[in-house]
């Protein structure tokens, strides 16, 4: 599969920092993408090199195998995650400038941006002020805007902060939506546990650089514990504990782990081999935050700031 | 550039539509003649009480005929001096005005005295000088058997006529500095009302999209420059949609005042004195002269030049607000400190322009005139002077090599700042983001 966005080496140093270290990944066209990392790792200095806000150092980028130019813009939508709307614009006008800047006519802007209000069951809205807005409702304009002009690339930058769990679902709805259209989506977040379901593959930058990059099952697969977690009814002979390390055991619901890979097929088949009834089974794999963590400690790297702290 | 139209559109059209602006345009010339016709108001307010004045006029010079003087009555009540201040004391009068027989007829100075318990108003006091001085003009002509047209053909009007010093050179009057001056002035304010309250405008809207956050969504379409650029462009074709609907209403509205108060702006403006000591025949000799000079001067230089000076001051300054704005986020103290180094040379300028109108041809008038910095304002207002081609010239090349470095200057800065946030901007940071790669 082509890649949409391919980064070589991108340098990009602010004074004395390096927010951006020699960073380099590929994005295949059409995938959902994960650009994770603790606050102030260097995602959104990556996100506006790509986007043409600022300029790298060095290093190179292309989109769609070609170099940055003054096109892509048109063709990229990002949301930022600092974002805004002129407060006394009304909301159709607002989303007609930010489409027309974007390079569409009035007529495809409106006819878009009718079409995605009708879609979110906002159409009476066209004539409301933003200021006459809930947070919520200008989260929805703004995801419009974000998406009006049907680009290829779309760029969320902290996508569900502040947002509440419907508007949050709505998009992720979208989101999938607009991918199954073709689009390549890039979620650029340091809440790891918000995409783990939704990305595919994903980056990990941590002070500026990249510490690991690939598909997420493989990454989960290639870093499992061999831990898994299942509930049976029945008595479990204590023989069919050995070589098994008990992490948890409450009311038949047991965490254990192997000392080498182990087969889950085969590991549930000596289960119902022994007699007891299954309830639940799983693997653990590791999350991404825990991935995260100890990629960074093998590297011997310190990471700036605290996972997860809530905005 | 289909961007930057659009852009300078949005600035355009979200500020014109607005309540507000509409109100303030229409509603400014308004303002300006109440507050004029008000002024005016003031300026001829005399005292309201009235005043009674008796006169014990010793030797009869004044013939028992002196004009009241608005709410100042004067009597010659025959009754003796003690009297008149007993009845002073009780409050039938104000003040008795003692006028000693004169000791020399020819004598240039005479002493009246007032007797009173309150100080003479100085209007009061005023009027009555006048009044009394004329009365004894009158009577010392009669007295020394004067023709009083003779001796009002003593008093001769001077009028210098400036002559063209080469042959078929242009032949004006005496009233052209004045009315260069009063142009000049005019000029010269509204460039520096032009700067600062455009320039304002800018900056605030600069903040605000910083503070919205807006900014982002904005430059990930268009370049920041384009951004500022468009602003500037948008706030300035306000500032002109509102200086036009100025120029037409302002003497539209003075008209209207006038027919329907019969309201005379001449009066109003030196109460009292161009009405009572210009010969009627003078006045309109002249308002025809000042027409005349009016019709002489070459508005189709004037005024591009002077659209071409607004445009370069306005482009200079509105582009620094620009910057100031971007640097400092929502903090208004914070603005404040950053803008005073862009408002010293507008001021100066200022106060060199008041000068300039005077002496439009002073060495510092013509250096300030050609210094970029000063030159929006203060050529202007030096342009109705017959200002030689080679300093106009001059002075417009810099301002635009100024313009071009000062726009420049200030997008660097301004694509920088937008996206700082949080930071308390120095004018040496400011410095240094000059420098930064993109």
């Amino acid at each position: 599969m082509a890649n949409i966005l391919e980064l070589t080496d991108v340098v990009k140093t602010y004074q004395t920092t390096k927010a951006v270290d020699h960073v380099s990944f590929s994005m295949p066209k059409g995938s959902i993408f994960g650009m994770l990392g603790p606050n102030g790792a260097g995602k959104t200095s990556l996100i506006r090199i790509i986007t043409r806000i600022t300029q790298a150092d060095t290093g190179s980028i292309l989109i769609n195998g070609l170099p940055l130019n003054d096109d892509h813009p048109e063709d990229i939508g990002y949301m930022p995650e600092e974002r805004g709307l002129y407060k006394k614009m009304k909301v159709g006008d607002h989303l007609i400038y930010l489409a027309r800047l974007k390079g569409l006519s009035e007529k495809q802007a409106k006819e878009a941006i009718h079409h995605w209000m009708e879609k979110f069951d906002i159409s009476d809205w066209w004539n409301k002020k933003v200021e006459e807005l809930s947070k919520g409702m200008q989260q929805k304009v703004q995801f419009i805007a974000t998406v009006v002009h049907k680009p290829s690339l779309i760029i969320l930058d902290e996508p569900f902060s502040g947002l509440d769990p419907i508007n949050a679902n709505l998009i992720k709805d979208e989101i999938d939506h607009l991918r199954s259209e073709g689009a390549s989506i890039i979620f650029s977040t340091h809440r790891m546990e918000q995409v783990e379901e939704i990305c595919e593959r994903i980056v990990l930058i941590n002070r500026g650089q990249n510490v690991l990059e690939g598909n997420v099952s493989e990454i989960k697969q290639r870093r499992k514990k061999n831990l898994f977690r299942y509930h049976v009814n029945g008595e479990i002979s204590p023989a069919f504990l050995e070589g098994k390390e008990v992490i948890d055991q409450s009311n038949g619901a047991y965490t254990v782990r192997f000392t080498e890979e182990r087969d889950s097929n085969l590991f549930l088949k000596t289960l119902v081999d022994a007699g007891v009834y299954v309830n639940g089974f799983e693997e653990i794999l590791p999350s991404l935050n825990e991935i995260f963590i100890q990629t960074v400690q093998e590297q011997g790297m310190t990471i700036e700031e605290p996972l997860n702290t809530p905005l | 550039m289909n961007k930057l139209w659009l852009i300078i559109r949005r600035e355009y059209l979200s500020r014109v539509q607005k309540k507000s602006f509409i109100l303030t345009t229409l509603l400014t010339p308004l303002a300006f003649l109440v507050f004029f016709i008000f002024v005016g108001f003031i300026m001829s307010y005399e005292s309201d009480e009235a005043n009674k004045i008796a006169i014990v006029d010793q030797d009869n010079m004044l013939k028992k005929a002196i004009k009241d003087d608005g709410n100042t009555f004067f009597s010659f009540p025959t009754a003796p001096l003690d009297t008149l201040k007993a009845q002073t004391l009780r409050g039938e009068y104000n003040g008795v005005l003692v006028i000693p027989p004169l000791s020399d007829i020819q004598a240039r100075d005479h002493k009246l005295y007032y007797y009173s318990d309150d100080q003479l108003s100085l209007d009061v006091e005023s009027a009555i000088e006048s009044a009394v001085s004329t009365r004894i003009r009158e009577y010392k002509i009669a007295t020394m058997n004067l023709d009083p047209q003779l001796v009002e053909s003593l008093r001769t009007s001077i009028e210098i006529d400036p002559e063209p010093i080469v042959e078929g050179g242009e032949d004006i009057s005496s009233m052209r500095s004045a009315i260069g001056a009063g142009l000049g002035f005019i000029m010269g304010i509204m460039m520096y009302m032009g700067v600062f309250i455009y320039g304002m405008m800018i900056m605030r809207s600069v903040m605000e999209e910083k503070t919205n956050r807006i900014v982002e969504v904005m430059i990930s379409s268009i370049k920041p420059f384009q951004l500022m650029m468009g602003k500037i462009i948008g706030v300035g074709a306000v500032g002109m949609t509102q200086f036009l609907v100025w120029i037409i209403l302002i003497p539209m509205v003075s008209v209207l005042v006038n027919l329907v108060f019969g309201f005379d702006a001449q009066q109003m403006q030196t109460p009292g004195m161009a009405a009572s000591q210009m010969d009627p025949d003078d006045m309109q000799g002249m308002v025809m002269m000042a027409m005349q000079e009016l019709g002489s001067i070459d508005w189709w230089v004037i005024i591009p030049l002077f659209l071409l000076f607004f445009i370069g001051g306005y482009f200079l300054y509105a582009s620094l607000f620009a910057a100031v704005g971007s640097a400092v986020g929502d903090d208004i103290g914070e603005s404040q400190s950053l803008t005073l180094p862009i408002s010293i040379p507008v001021l100066i300028a200022f106060y060199i322009m008041m000068v300039s109108v005077r002496t439009p041809h002073s060495t510092l008038a013509v250096w300030a005139s050609i210094f970029p910095l000063f030159s929006p304002i203060v050529m202007p207002a030096r342009l109705a002077f017959d200002v030689p081609w080679w300093q106009i010239a001059l002075s417009l090349v810099l301002l635009a090599a100024t313009v071009v470095f000062f726009v420049w200057l200030s997008g660097r800065i301004y694509r920088i700042g937008i996206l700082m946030y949080g930071k308390k901007v120095t004018l040496k940071e400011l410095g240094k983001w000059m420098f930064y790669k993109g």
